[in-house]
């Protein structure tokens, strides 16, 4: 569904989706996870976040479900559905095509 | 996700403060103040009404959304253009608003059944001939009497005709002249209509010796009366005989129509002689079938006793067999053919106008054919661009559609304002389905005028149409001959539209120049009706109007003045059978019939009917002495073929059941009833018989016969203030009136034909127009190669009348199956009239050439440098 030229949006579609494949997490750890998980080089910024999940959720590849966060407030908590693995296994496969294929050209020289 | 919004807001928000709150957390934990946590961690969220906003588009229905956007684009792009946008939104409006009209005329008067209970069970029975001669003849009272005894067919059978009255008060209110009906009691449980007050007829009510009793129209309750319940039980004057009120009919009930006021018992109203008689033809009959019996059935077994009855009277005019209709088609039957033929005339005009839209749009995309390409380049789909430009068409077609409803609106009040003798006027609304209709059309006009351009811009020649701004002329010879086949086809549509309103016209005007018998201009004319309870005998009657005559004539202005029972060009009234003395008698079940008039004897020198033999009437022929009749010419050929008339004896029983012999005195010229009729044979009778209450005062006027019209009421007031007069005319407005349909339905064609017209004009301009401007280069080189201008002009006006030319001929074509459906509504006039195509097909040509000399002569004026330099 979403256009494979908008790079950037179809790369942070596919950070959430990996982010949230072990469990199930609210937006704010979201963004700490792809922050620490990338050695602090990726920072997600709330703009893009937010939308992205709501996009990702109307899509019916996350779902939502409020709950009690670690510090005791109620918090939405996003997880994966079943076609959100299945899209999460396409955008994998694909961005390593990609990144392999950036790879080779960047390496060559 | 359209439902439930705000809940999913409040939560959004919720959400957005979670994270807001963590991320001040952190920023405590990393040691700084509150204050500095809250500012940096506002920073970092950046606007957080935007972030709501923009996950607030993430939610909505996508293919709403779309729909929208669409929309907007389209509006915008249209809006860019607004002069094109403007002439295609009349051109559309136009179109749709005469469709959605007659549509709603066609369905509300032809289609809308009547609102009884069941309305498939009822019906009217006619009389007919076994011979199929005629099949729509009133009823006479002593048949409708036999088939109510005698048919197994029918729940119940009700009788009924209409009446006029003089209506006023007992207390001297101003008199009033009403339409009425008088009708067997059990007419209104035949309908299923219950009172709104009071009661209706018990059969004891409609007998002659019961007391006469009325049942008002909500109507005449409201405005006469002022809508008070007191008025069951009180005492109306109906001809100055009282009636009691004993019921108000509710405000939906209008059958047959709204000139109804009020309601009386017929069998109350009518002698039992009448009602008994087998040979004189009054009355209409209602009757409901029983569940299960078919309309052919019902109709083999009233035919059967009819025959009967035939045959117990031989000799009379009695019928032989019966007609059933449908109640519907029965009230509306004459409308039918004039409506459907505007009907199909709207719906030619609809589709001309969508042809010339999508002739438009076929320019438009042209000129976007860059746009296009750039946006199939960057990735729009074929189907996306498609739907981009239908919908631009669709925008186009409810704005078009939501004017034309207005339209038709305005339209409708005016038709019903013009045409007040069209039957179940008062059911005529814009309703819910003429709303579906409208949408429907609209959305039509929509696809279709959008469709056609937007499938003729193919995607395959992308780089072509980017790679042509050097030369702009190839690659849309496609679109050319699609423009030209649209404009065919309009053209082709147009021919048919003016070869119908051609053939109406004709029409028209053969029926306006049809010679009336008598001379109508500088005539004036109005109906009175004397009442039988103040003028009871035939003396009252005659000494009555021969003081009015004499005042009348008196009047400064007057040049003469006359009465008769009916008036040239009023319509048909009444004829009588009738035997000659000196003739054999005739074999039997041959009848010999006339119309029927009574007159004065200064009628026929204020109406100019030229005596041709013998005199007219006398004065002395007067009350029992009136035993003389003057006949039409005619008459005279049709009956005394090769022998003299004057002095033979005409013996019928036309002022009483008993027949008397008239000897007949005079021959007098012939006058028309109906113009569009054949002249039928008539006699008159002295109206100074006395015989006859109501009768029509025609004024022979110096000057303009209305300024006459005041006096004479006045007048007539003086001698009787109880007495009202009705349809005050000059006799011109008579013999037009019955020329009312037929000058509308003309009027209404030739607009129609007019306008389409002016479209394929507007078309054919604007196609040269645009094949001129493509074509400039070329036209520049060659007239720099030494072509001349007369060639280019010769050349262009060419290519703009080929599909004039192709149009044309469908439409004749087309024209000679369609006009065929026209054929009853002509009047001396033929199908295929040569006149009428030969002036359709000149005309056509001179505005086809009209609208391409323009353009093809501004191509000759090209100077060929700049047309050369121009890209």
């Amino acid at each position: 569904m979403g256009k494979p030229s908008d790079l950037v949006q179809g790369t942070l579609d596919l950070l959430i989706l990996k982010t949230l494949s072990p469990e199930a997490k609210h937006g704010w750890a979201i963004a700490k996870r792809i922050q620490q998980i990338s050695g602090e080089v990726l920072q997600v910024q709330q703009g893009s976040l937010y939308p992205a999940l709501h996009r990702l959720e109307q899509q019916g590849w996350i779902k939502a479900k409020w709950a009690e966060s670690e510090t005791g407030r109620q918090a939405k908590f996003y997880s994966l559905t079943a076609a959100g693995r299945t899209q999460l296994e396409k955008e994998t496969e694909s961005w390593k095509r990609l990144s392999g294929a950036i790879n080779l050209i960047v390496q060559e020289g | 996700m359209l439902v439930g919004r705000g809940r999913a807001g409040a939560q959004l928000d919720s959400e957005l403060q979670f994270h807001l709150e963590q991320q001040m957390a952190e920023n405590r934990a990393a040691g700084m103040s509150a204050e500095e946590a809250r500012q940096a961690a506002l920073r970092v969220f950046g606007n957080p009404a935007a972030l709501r906003d923009q996950a607030r588009e993430t939610w909505s229905w996508q293919w709403l959304e779309q729909l929208l956007r669409d929309v907007r684009l389209s509006t915008r792009s249209l809006l860019r253009t607004p002069g094109f946008s403007l002439v295609a939104i009349a051109v559309l409006a136009l179109g749709i608003g005469a469709n959605v009209a007659l549509f709603t005329l066609v369905h509300s008067v032809l289609l809308k059944p009547l609102p009884f209970p069941e309305p498939d069970r009822l019906v009217r029975i006619f009389e007919a001939d076994a011979r199929g001669r005629f099949k729509d003849n009133i009823v006479a009272g002593g048949d409708f009497a036999d088939w109510q005894v005698r048919s197994q067919s029918f729940e119940q059978m009700a009788i009924k005709r209409w009446q006029h009255h003089s209506l006023s008060g007992t207390q001297g209110q101003l008199p009033e002249i009403v339409e009425g009906q008088t009708a067997s009691w059990n007419l209104f449980s035949i309908l299923g209509v219950k009172p709104a007050l009071g009661r209706f007829f018990s059969p004891s009510d409609d007998r002659p010796q019961a007391a006469a009793t009325v049942v008002l129209s909500q109507s005449l309750w409201k405005r006469r009366y002022g809508g008070d319940p007191a008025i069951i039980g009180r005492t109306i004057l109906l001809d100055a005989n009282p009636y009691t009120v004993i019921g108000v009919l509710p405000a939906w009930f209008t059958y047959p129509d709204s000139r109804v006021q009020l309601w009386t018992a017929l069998y109350h109203e009518k002698s039992p002689l009448i009602m008994t008689a087998h040979e004189a033809h009054n009355f209409d009959v209602v009757a409901r079938l029983k569940p299960g019996v078919s309309m052919e059935q019902a109709t083999a077994e009233v035919s059967g006793i009819q025959a009967q009855i035939r045959r117990q009277f031989p000799s009379g005019p009695v019928n032989d067999a019966v007609n059933l209709r449908p109640i519907l088609d029965a009230e509306v039957h004459g409308v039918k053919e004039g409506f459907y033929a505007l009907l199909a005339a709207t719906g030619c005009l609809l589709l001309i106008a969508c042809l010339n839209i999508a002739n438009l749009l076929v320019a438009r995309a042209a000129a976007r054919q860059k746009e296009m390409a750039i946006r199939t380049a960057l990735g729009g789909s074929r189907g996306r661009l498609v739907r981009a430009q239908v919908m631009e068409s669709v925008v186009l077609a409810v704005a078009g559609g939501v004017a034309g409803v207005a339209l038709a609106y305005a339209a409708l009040q005016w038709f019903v304002s013009t045409r007040p003798e069209i039957p179940r006027l008062d059911a005529i609304h814009l309703d819910g389905m003429t709303m579906a209709f409208a949408g429907a059309a609209m959305l039509v006009c929509g696809l279709v005028a959008g469709v056609i351009p937007a499938l003729s811009s193919s995607d395959r020649h992308v780089l072509e149409a980017l790679q042509e701004s050097a030369r702009s002329h190839g690659g849309s010879h496609g679109k050319v001959r699609l423009r030209r086949a649209l404009l065919a086809l309009e053209v082709g549509l147009t021919v048919v539209l003016l070869v119908g309103a051609g053939l109406l016209l004709k029409t028209y005007h053969r029926l306006r120049s049809v010679d009336m018998g008598a001379n109508v201009e500088s005539v004036l004319t109005m109906t009175l009706d004397l009442p039988k309870g103040s003028y009871k005998d035939a003396p009252g009657i005659v000494s009555f109007y021969e003081r009015l005559l004499e005042q009348v004539r008196s009047l400064p202005g007057v040049r003469g003045a006359g009465l008769s029972t009916t008036l040239p060009g009023e319509g048909h009234h009444r004829d009588d059978t009738f035997t000659i003395a000196e003739h054999p008698p005739l074999p039997t079940g041959q009848l010999l019939d006339a119309s029927t008039y009574f007159a004065d004897p200064d009628y026929f020198k204020t109406m100019q009917i030229p005596l041709i033999r013998g005199r007219v009437f006398v004065n002395d022929e007067r009350l029992e002495r009136a035993k003389t009749v003057v006949i039409s010419q005619t008459l005279a050929h049709t009956y005394f073929p090769g022998e003299d008339p004057i002095g033979r004896h005409i013996v019928i029983s036309v002022v009483d059941p008993e027949a008397r012999s008239y000897e007949i005195v005079g021959v007098v010229g012939d006058t028309r009833e109906d113009p569009a009729a054949p002249v039928a044979p008539a006699f008159y009778f002295p109206f100074l018989g006395g015989s006859e209450r109501t009768v029509s005062l025609v004024v022979r006027t110096a000057t303009d016969p209305l300024s006459l019209a005041l006096p004479i009421q006045r007048l007539i007031s003086g001698m009787d203030r109880n007495l009202s007069v009705a349809d005050v005319l000059t006799m011109e407005q008579v013999a037009t009136r019955s020329l009312a349909d037929t000058s509308l339905d003309a009027m209404l064609l030739t607009g129609f034909g007019g306008l389409s017209l002016l479209l394929a004009a507007v078309g054919l301009f604007g196609v040269l127009s645009y094949m001129v401007a493509q074509r400039t280069t070329e036209i520049g080189v060659r007239i720099a190669l030494g072509a001349r201008r007369d060639q280019v002009v010769r050349q262009f006006l060419g290519d703009g009348l080929k599909p004039a030319v192709y149009g044309l001929g469908i439409g004749l074509a087309a024209s000679a199956v369609v006009t065929r459906l026209l054929r009853s509504l002509l009047y001396m006039t033929q199908a295929l009239d040569p006149m009428v195509l030969v002036t359709v097909s000149l005309t056509l040509l001179v505005v086809a050439a009209l609208a391409c000399i323009l353009p093809a002569w501004q191509a000759s004026r090209l100077d060929p440098m700049q047309a050369l330099r121009r890209e």
